[in-house]
């Protein structure tokens, strides 16, 4: 095997071969390569997302006349969702709710995500995949279930009756804030425990090891080490679960009863059988604009907490 | 820019990335049928000349030929150049097989021809009867040799080495040195051999650039190297050295007179490098060019006294340390242990140490 | 003291609080196949006795297999068209140096984030300001925004699992980048295209809110089963369809992720 076979390998003898100017453009440039190959799904989601929300936006300051509409910029919409105290209230009362599912959430599913970072040893993927598996089947069967537990025939009061623990039916449990809150909670438990998992996971264990080294009891410890440095997972998964919460339309239309409804529903109408497009439109945007506040303005007190600690 | 002998040819080549300059105007050559080394610490840019050579690095100016075809603009695939990668990106999803055979697709060949190749290329890294061992199941000096292997087989002008030793353990190291020489002769193929290994540098290669912070500091044989480094980077990077600080006197007939901190007056070879009378230099002399003696040697042509103050043994060699009078650092000497019984010699004493004026190399650099 | 690190020592009430975790988690959900069995049409305590013919009442019900049609059609297109398109993204963040890759990256992961019914509304505006009649066609565009997230997320992993040297050594080799695609990518991903195309059906399939505002005449099987909700005597059967579908789901679920475990984002896994 000597060089000389170097030089008779077909398609290796000179001239090599250079592709045309686009791709020697292309081999130079890999910036242009990436964005080439992610040109389809960024086409997708700007007509997906910019485009239909820059329509929403105008549509916004629209008029319903019929089943047509007055295209005359007028910010009436906004007006009236400012005065009428209905939109307000509806607004506050969503908020409210997403806040306390998202608490509830987080405290109940922070100890799940610690229990498997720290205490399982083997098939972790296990356990994750047991635990969000049911997050990605039907919403909608998943907060029926809640119906069908929380009802006033439902499973909890059927059970409750026949053993004779209550005399009458809970009335409290169906068509009411609690039973929204629950369903939110428990529906949107496995979008809280993935980053909080992943944020415990990371967590050096020799720190720990150090921490006890240094003398901190396991409490101690905890405290100090753990918790803060579990904290961009919890912020995750706040925020994971408070934005979308606080639009959800399913769950307080299937169990919100009058006092339970949100926004969404209110939203919903207005496409339906309110038939006034504009407002809808204006409520999303409101809806929108309240989200991205709150979210940042949680994003900065935390930020503004964890360097005042550290 | 013009095309000269050389089968590769870097020519003023210059790599940014953003504003980081990771190459700084690196021209070298190298032979056909050569083993070269880049050497150097992590962070040189040595690797980044290898893959700006087998063309997954842009040249940000300059020009690379290989064969005298310029390269700029060829994508990878279409140069005469297999690398072996420092990881050796075996396909874990192919057995040793079609591993091996991967680059065998585009000739078109039929079957029994490709595994016939590979059967070759098995036996010449010495594994046969591995073809159907799945590349999980390989061992890091065994994925290391069908990298090797892979890359050969499309009988490639150059193979380029991307420190593929570093993963194996010291014995392993030595042994696949001594294979990747053997073979490099036997197949006759240019090397190009990425290390920050010196010693393996030293041992393996035909010519050797040493490299730092982007640009090449000196491209010799390892002799020559060793010898007579340029600059006192290169002389500490390669090996030991000790450093004197001095001026020239005057120069005469190609012999240097020069006035050392803590030698004296001293007479060396004056080198390539031109020097006039009153230069300030440095005079770097290998441990191993010292002789440690208890009394002042008769009729050697330069010696000085020292106090010897700790000694270090290392079995086939010891390393002991004296301090001179007007010389900062302790000067390093290096001895093979002769005789036995050396117990003593670690003992705090005056000694003296002597030299050849062939021994001294004179550094315009201090 | 048990066995393992001082750190990781067994904690008994941790162990407890998981598994009642767990069962509060499943247990809601697993009431609807139980009383699917119920041979009564209250949905209530105590249980009557076992029967199939809620099941079987099912069979005959044609919009059931219409509007199972309708979901099984706009659950594959999405998959296979959010899937390949989440591959060239995936690749395309994971293996360059992408400027703005955050944001960009962000941008694209909004609809997993953003209610469901702000995309549902807005999506809804765009379509009829177009002039485009809502369709399945309409409800599968909707999906297929929700769904392209869900495939990056998925096919990430899976491209930053391996290493990129593989494929410089393919082009190194002598394959041009379709042929290295085709020869280490692809073979390499598969399993993660594999569970995108589970999960995304899945996705699809169950997907509720875009179809409500995106949908036309045809309906898809979760909105069969809204109109269904207002009529107490369909109850047993709704939750019949319902316990199918959180079987048929659960499996699916399962086997992508089953498929898809050698990738995994942040622990160290050997193939």
């Amino acid at each position: 095997m000597s060089a000389d076979h170097a030089t008779e390998i077909p398609g290796r003898t000179a001239p090599l071969s250079k592709t045309g100017r686009l791709s020697i453009m292309l081999q130079k440039s890999e910036s242009l390569r990436a964005y080439s190959l992610l040109s389809p799904t960024l086409i997708i989601m700007a007509i997906g997302i910019l485009v239909p929300f820059g329509i929403l936006i105008v549509m916004s300051f629209w008029t319903q006349v019929g089943f047509g509409f007055d295209m005359a910029p007028t910010v009436a919409n906004y007006e009236m969702a400012g005065e009428r105290p209905i939109y307000g209230a509806l607004l506050k009362r969503s908020l409210w709710i997403s806040s306390a599912a998202t608490v509830a959430t987080v405290l109940l599913c922070y100890p799940m995500a610690y229990f498997v970072a720290f205490h399982v040893h083997r098939n972790k993927m296990m356990w994750i995949v047991l635990m969000t598996l049911p997050f990605w089947t039907s919403y909608l069967l998943r907060v029926f279930a809640w119906k069908v537990v929380l009802g006033y025939d439902g499973v909890i009061n059927s059970a409750l009756m026949n053993t004779g623990l209550v005399e009458a039916p809970l009335e409290f449990l169906l068509y009411s804030q609690t039973a929204v809150i629950i369903t939110l909670a428990h529906a949107w438990a496995a979008f809280a425990i993935l980053p909080m998992y992943v944020s415990l996971e990371k967590i050096d264990r020799s720190l720990l090891e150090a921490a006890t080294d240094l003398g901190d009891g396991p409490v101690m410890r905890f405290l100090r080490i753990t918790l803060p440095l579990s904290l961009p997972g919890v912020i995750s998964a706040s925020l994971l679960i408070f934005i979308p919460t606080t639009g959800d339309y399913i769950t307080p239309a299937l169990l919100g009863g009058p006092d339970g409804s949100m926004i969404g529903n209110l939203i919903q109408k207005q496409f339906g059988a309110v038939n006034n497009w504009p407002m809808g439109a204006a409520l999303a945007i409101i809806l929108m604009l309240s989200i991205a506040v709150i979210a940042l303005g949680f994003m900065f007190t935390t930020n503004y907490i964890r360097k005042r600690i550290s | 820019m013009t095309k000269n002998n050389a089968f590769i040819s870097f020519q003023n080549v210059n790599k940014f990335f953003g504003k980081f300059q990771a190459i700084n105007d690196v021209s070298l050559d190298i032979d056909h049928g050569e083993f070269f080394s880049l050497l150097g610490s992590s962070g040189c840019g040595k690797t980044t000349l290898l893959r700006m050579l087998a063309g997954f690095e842009g040249v940000s100016s300059g020009e690379i030929y290989i064969d005298g075809q310029p390269m700029s603009g060829v994508p990878p695939h279409h140069r005469p150049v297999n690398m072996v990668f420092q990881n050796y990106a075996i396909f874990p999803h192919l057995n040793v097989r079609d591993n091996i055979a991967y680059g065998l697709r585009k000739q078109k060949l039929s079957r029994t021809k490709r595994y016939e190749m590979v059967d070759e290329m098995l036996e010449l890294i010495k594994l046969p009867e591995y073809g159907d061992r799945k590349a999980t199941q390989l061992s890091g000096g065994q994925r290391q040799r069908i990298a090797l292997a892979r890359a050969l087989i499309l009988k490639p002008k150059v193979l380029l080495l991307d420190e593929p030793l570093g993963a194996l353990d010291k014995q392993l190291r030595e042994q696949m040195q001594l294979e990747l020489r053997a073979l490099q002769k036997t197949v006759g193929i240019t090397f190009v051999f990425v290390t920050h290994d010196q010693e393996e540098a030293l041992t393996l290669s035909d010519r050797i650039a040493v490299m730092s912070e982007g640009c090449d500091l000196q491209v010799d044989t390892p002799t020559r190297l060793y010898e007579n480094p340029v600059s006192r980077k290169v002389a500490s990077f390669i090996g030991t050295m000790n450093f004197f600080d001095g001026t020239v006197m005057s120069i005469k007939d190609g012999n240097a007179v020069l006035k050392v901190d803590g030698l004296g007056e001293v007479s060396a070879p004056a080198g390539t490098v031109p020097l006039l009378a009153g230069n300030t230099v440095s005079v770097a002399i290998r441990p191993e060019k010292f002789l440690l003696s208890n009394k002042k040697p008769a009729g050697a042509q330069c010696s000085v006294k020292g106090q010897l103050n700790n000694a270090a043994y290392l079995g086939e060699r010891s390393h002991y340390y004296v301090s001179i009078e007007g010389v900062p650092q302790p000067v390093a000497v290096s001895a093979q242990n002769r005789d036995r019984a050396k117990e003593a010699e670690g003992q705090s004493r005056p000694v003296w140490l002597s030299w050849d004026s062939t021994a001294i190399v004179v550094l315009k650099d201090v | 003291m048990k066995s393992g690190t001082y750190i990781k020592r067994t904690n008994r009430p941790l162990q407890l609080y998981a598994v009642l975790f767990l069962i509060a988690l499943y247990v809601p959900v697993l009431f609807l196949p139980l009383f699917s069995f119920n041979d009564s049409i209250y949905v209530k305590f105590p249980l009557k006795g076992f029967t199939l013919q809620w099941y079987i009442e099912l069979i005959d019900r044609e919009p059931v297999w219409a509007s199972l049609m309708n979901s099984i059609k706009v659950g594959v297109t999405t998959s296979i068209i959010a899937t390949g398109f989440g591959i060239f993204a995936a690749k395309a963040i994971t293996r360059y140096r992408l400027p703005g890759r955050g944001p960009v990256v962000g941008f694209i992961m909004l609809p997993l984030v953003v209610p469901g019914i702000i995309f549902g509304v807005a999506l809804l505006v765009l379509l009829s300001q177009l002039g485009v009649r809502l369709s399945l066609y309409t409800v599968t565009m909707g999906h297929i925004i929700v769904c392209l997230p869900f495939a990056i997320a998925t096919l990430i992993p899976r491209f930053e699992g391996f290493d990129k040297s593989v494929e410089e050594a393919s082009a190194d080799l002598g394959e041009n980048a379709w042929w290295t695609f085709w020869r280490v990518t692809f073979p390499m991903v598969f399993p993660g295209i594999l569970a995108s195309l589970l999960l995304t059906f899945t996705v699809s399939f169950d997907e509720f809110i875009m179809a409500f505002f995106l949908s036309g005449t045809d309906a898809t099987l979760p909105m069969y089963i809204w109109s269904q909700l207002r009529f107490p005597q369909s109850f047993p059967s709704i939750l019949a369809m319902a316990s199918i579908i959180l079987l048929v789901s659960f499996i699916l679920v399962f086997l992508g992720q089953w498929i898809n475990r050698g990738a995994q984002s942040g622990s160290l896994e050997s193939e």
